[in-house]
């Protein structure tokens, strides 16, 4: 008889699958770098088959490489974005909490990027540093903070008014456990299922980017270009060339969705003994 | 010792006061009753007491001097909801060792060892009450301020926890105030009673 795992032990279980997943797509695509850019006209446009899984496309490029390190670079973009955000978005949101003119000023801020159309924000920042890969990412890099940093706002608000705070104030404990152990406690796993839901995001929003030309220069095999290009060969019945890229895009995209729920699962005190 | 609110008057909003030129007396070893029906004030009283609020005018004092910003503060307060009382992503235990509860009183109080191996989330009203029962007995509690601190308990346990109260405060000298709009509870239990 196999032992059953509860569902804390599932979650987890499914968690560093997708963790590892991911890991191996983009330790993949870094491999397959050169390999995706192997031109050869003696196998162009060949479908699906054992020998090519994806395909090539009108160059005779191998589909299956130029995926791989299209995503790769996508979740090496999410990474960046996720980690920047999370550093400016505590920033922020920590000191919104702490100074009530600050905080309207700041509030204010986030308002005002919110407000514009994210796709427009990011081509506006992307363009304004020099397109490109560095454009791109910082972009998509710049834009994302604002979402984290006013549900950390929130929370330290509602913290810092909480009675199980007040109470352990009035009994003389000091303000760095506090801040330690009543109030990072609570903040870290919000923090951190914000950030692994930034990656789909980020992720797609790099990929349209690309896709509207703003972004990656089009001889990088980034999964918004591959998607562009195929549009020209979809009416020709090449279907390949954006069916399984596309896919492979929603499937990591979901794969973060994924994992961020399934985070969220486990740091829930609720779900401890579950 | 005793904690005096004087001329003390509390407004959340400015010209809706709550509390007008309130004044109120409690000395070490009395038991007042606080009664009021909802919605008049008791808990803001309370936490005017215990310095969780300024207010708006007049004072709050211990023995003739403002309450303590640091430290333990010899007035505490038992608040009505003990599950918001309670950090909801630590162990009971590591709550009590914070501020280092002694067993004798998780003992006296039937909070059984198995308890405190859970998160607040995993145990009943009552129960929490007592772990914030036990906690609010600091040593260097002088005054404690129940705020319907038994609202959501049974007759039986409501009487256990008044009787250890009663034979705590009694050895220690601790000034209470009651505040519940329960009125045979607080005729039972105080001293005097005065209403708000």
């Amino acid at each position: 008889m196999t032992p059953r795992l509860n569902q804390r032990q599932r979650a987890l279980a499914l968690l560093i699958g997708a963790a590892i997943l991911l890991m191996l797509i983009a330790i993949a695509g870094l491999c397959l770098n050169q390999a995706a850019l192997i031109t050869d006209f003696s196998r162009k446009n060949l479908p699906p088959s054992l020998e090519m899984p994806f395909g090539t496309d009108w160059m005779g490029r191998d589909m299956l490489a130029r995926t791989l390190t299209g995503l790769s670079l996508s979740i090496r973009i999410g990474l960046l974005t996720a980690g920047i955000s999370a550093v400016v978005a505590t920033i922020l949101g920590g000191a919104a909490a702490m100074d009530r003119r600050l905080d309207a000023a700041l509030s204010w801020c986030i308002d005002l990027v919110m407000g514009i159309p994210h796709i427009l924000l990011v081509i506006l920042i992307s363009i304004a540093c020099g397109r490109g890969a560095a454009g791109v990412t910082a972009g998509v890099a710049l834009s994302h903070w604002t979402s984290l940093a006013r549900l950390i706002r929130g929370e330290i608000l509602q913290l810092r008014q909480a009675p199980y705070i007040l109470a352990a104030q009035k009994l003389g404990i000091s303000k760095a456990r506090i801040i330690q152990v009543h109030m990072l406690s609570h903040l870290l796993p919000q923090l951190l299922t914000g950030l692994v839901l930034l990656f789909p995001h980020a992720i797609l929003h790099e990929a349209s980017v690309t896709f509207l030309g703003f972004g990656l220069s089009p001889e990088q095999p980034a999964i918004g270009v591959i998607l562009s290009e195929s549009m020209r060969y979809l009416t020709t019945g090449k279907w390949w060339l954006a069916l399984f890229p596309g896919g492979a895009l929603v499937a990591v995209v979901a794969l973060f969705a994924q994992m961020g729920q399934y985070l969220r699962a486990l740091l829930d005190p609720a779900s401890v003994h579950g | 010792m005793s904690l005096e609110a004087r001329q003390v008057s509390f407004s959340y909003r400015r010209g809706k006061p709550i509390l007008q030129t309130i004044n109120l007396t409690l000395e070490a070893g009395e038991w007042v009753g606080l009664a009021a029906p909802s919605g008049r004030g008791k808990t803001t009283l309370c936490r005017l007491l215990a310095g969780y609020e300024r207010p708006t005018g007049g004072e709050i004092l211990l023995d003739g001097r403002p309450l303590p910003d640091r430290g333990v503060c010899p007035v505490q307060m038992i608040w009505q909801h003990p599950e918001t009382a309670l950090d909801p992503r630590l162990r009971l235990r590591d709550t009590m060792r914070e501020t280092g509860v002694e067993d004798r009183l998780l003992h006296a109080l039937n909070i059984e060892p198995a308890w405190l191996d859970r998160y607040p989330l995993e145990l009943s009203g009552g129960e929490l009450q007592r772990f914030c029962i036990a906690r609010a007995l600091h040593p260097q509690t002088r005054f404690l301020l129940c705020d319907e601190i038994t609202a959501m308990l049974d007759l039986i346990t409501q009487a256990q926890i008044w009787r250890f109260l009663q034979e705590e405060a009694g050895r220690r000298g601790l000034g209470l105030l009651v505040a519940s709009h329960n009125g045979a509870l607080l005729e039972r239990l105080c001293t005097r009673i005065v209403p708000l």
